[in-house]
């Protein structure tokens, strides 16, 4: 058929997903052209809940800043906090103590893990499965429980302080932990009788969705969906920081490039988290948590740094400039999600409505970190 | 491509200024000045070179009354990162939009456009993306109040 042919029996319609809306896990609105059931352009449309956090970063000290970055990304809080800490004390030449930096690792995998549940919970519910959702929750909360013992917080962590962590960890804190990492272990095979080889869930997942190498690239998808494209690419291997060097780990990569990859990259990191996070209890070694001598009062020499971690999503990046003054000049909060949903529009062009969702869900979005 | 190579590459960008930085201490292991009419010809060299561009942002340089734009590029293989900044008057801050051969590019030009007015020539739809639609504000200029 001509195209002119074509567009004489196509009729087209706009509706709107969102911003309200089951799928969308927060306030995103995708203004969809639909031609039937069939997806002609859906456009994500932002900023629902902007809240200025970069402009945050600049009008207040860098301390007061500290809380602000765990309500982005607030499924997994303490990466944000890691790249802005990090980032601080790559400006003001803060070295940080290697046990600070064990607790840091630790934490964070743990929230790694604990992001990674609640997605596979909330995927598996926007594919209308509701059970899965109720296992992955018991085994987060007890990961939640552990932090809170520790941080104070369940959710938005302020954990991290320039120079190291705010409290140590305890012996009760190690050894509860490591009964939840053997506890997460033998639940893993129960997750793949009920989650992986489910065959509702496979025929909505393998083969839908798949995103390509080079569209990751040309967008900056990062992070499982980049590894769900066959790319093995992690700041934690790339570009080394923190203690991680010092530990074995696999970077999972599927090359499929479909929803069911994506939920298998993060499916694999769960067990290698597990596997960091043991390795780091092992070798934790003894000492201050802080360093010494952090002025209450943080002025950085002037200059420009970044500074990148792996977040449960992907690259996490602050580009922090010090004027020399208590408070940063330019702080630039690289967002994985915004990148991340920034490739829907093209991927889903041509799909079935119902297969876009399972596309959007398997991107793992967190709606704030994209507004900001 | 190594970094030897992408940095030989670099230098041949009309009036570019390469510098090799420390990655332990800036986080990116090439800076890079260069004209803003030469951008979009980065954009393309950094594309062929199979680099992500990871974020595009502004600094507001009150006192030079200038605006930099600072493009972020990443390689997924080699690891390798790179900044490239521009600067341009702040009266009228305008470059041409890489959005053509970075798609990702339309999002983070969006976000630039809001925060600090800046203009990307030849972009499919400089329209508002994180602030209101009708936002005639730029809040992370360094004489916006609040």
């Amino acid at each position: 058929m001509s195209i002119e042919a074509k567009s004489i029996h196509r009729e087209t319609f706009v509706i709107n997903l969102g911003p309200q809306h089951p799928a969308t896990h927060g306030v995103l609105r995708i203004k969809l052209t639909m031609d039937g059931e069939y997806i002609d352009d859906a456009e994500p449309i932002i900023g629902y809940g902007h809240r200025m956090q970069e402009k945050m970063g600049e009008n207040r000290t860098y301390a007061k800043f500290l809380p602000n970055t765990a309500r982005m990304d607030y499924v997994a809080a303490l990466f944000n906090s890691q790249g802005y800490v990090g980032a601080v004390e790559r400006l003001a030449g803060i070295t940080v103590p290697e046990r600070a930096e064990y607790i840091r690792v630790i934490t964070a995998e743990l929230n790694r893990v604990a992001s990674h549940l609640l997605w596979a919970g909330a995927f598996l519910i926007d594919l209308g499965g509701f059970t899965p959702l109720l296992y992955t929750f018991d085994d987060r909360e007890q990961i939640l429980d552990l932090l809170e013992s520790v941080t104070g917080a369940r959710l938005t962590f302020c954990y991290y302080r320039f120079g190291g962590v705010c409290n140590d960890i305890d012996d009760e804190f190690v050894a509860g932990t490591r009964q939840f990492i053997s506890r997460l272990r033998s639940r893993m095979p129960m997750y793949h009788a009920l989650i992986t080889k489910n065959i509702i869930f496979r025929k909505r997942c393998e083969g839908i969705g798949p995103i390509t190498a080079d569209v990751c690239r040309r967008y900056g998808g990062t992070g499982p969906v980049l590894r769900g494209a066959g790319v093995a690419y992690d700041v934690r291997k790339a570009e080394p920081y923190s203690v991680y060097p010092q530990f074995d780990f696999n970077v999972p990569v599927y090359p499929e490039g479909d929803c069911m990859a994506r939920y298998r990259v993060r499916m694999d990191e769960i067990v290698e988290s597990l596997r960091i996070i043991e390795q780091a209890l092992d070798k934790l070694p003894a000492g201050p948590v802080m360093a010494e001598k952090v002025p209450r009062f943080l002025k950085p020499p002037k200059g420009e740094c970044t500074f990148t971690v792996e977040s449960a999503r992907g690259s996490f990046g602050v580009r922090a400039i010090s004027d020399g003054t208590d408070k940063a000049y330019r702080m630039k909060l690289r967002s994985p999600c915004f990148s991340n949903l920034s490739l829907f529009q093209e991927c889903s062009r041509g799909m079935l409505l119902a297969d876009a969702l399972a596309l959007l869900g398997s991107l793992d979005l967190v709606i704030p970190d994209i507004d900001r | 491509m190594t970094l030897a190579e992408l940095t030989t590459r670099l230098q041949t960008l009309q009036g570019s200024t390469v510098t090799a930085t420390d990655h332990s201490k800036q986080g990116v292991n090439l800076d890079i000045t260069i004209a803003s009419n030469v951008i979009p010809e980065l954009a393309r060299l950094m594309s062929e070179a199979k680099f992500a561009l990871e974020a595009i942002t502004g600094v507001d340089w009150l006192a030079e009354q200038q605006i930099e734009i600072v493009y972020d590029f990443t390689s997924y293989t080699s690891g390798i990162r790179v900044a490239a900044r521009t600067r341009v008057s702040r009266e009228t801050p305008e470059v041409a939009t890489i959005s053509d051969v970075h798609p990702g590019a339309n999002w983070h030009e969006r976000e630039s456009h809001d925060f600090f007015g800046i203009t990307f020539t030849g972009h499919p739809g400089l329209i508002p993306l994180l602030l209101p639609e009708d936002a005639d504000f730029h809040p992370l200029r360094k004489d916006y109040g609040a």
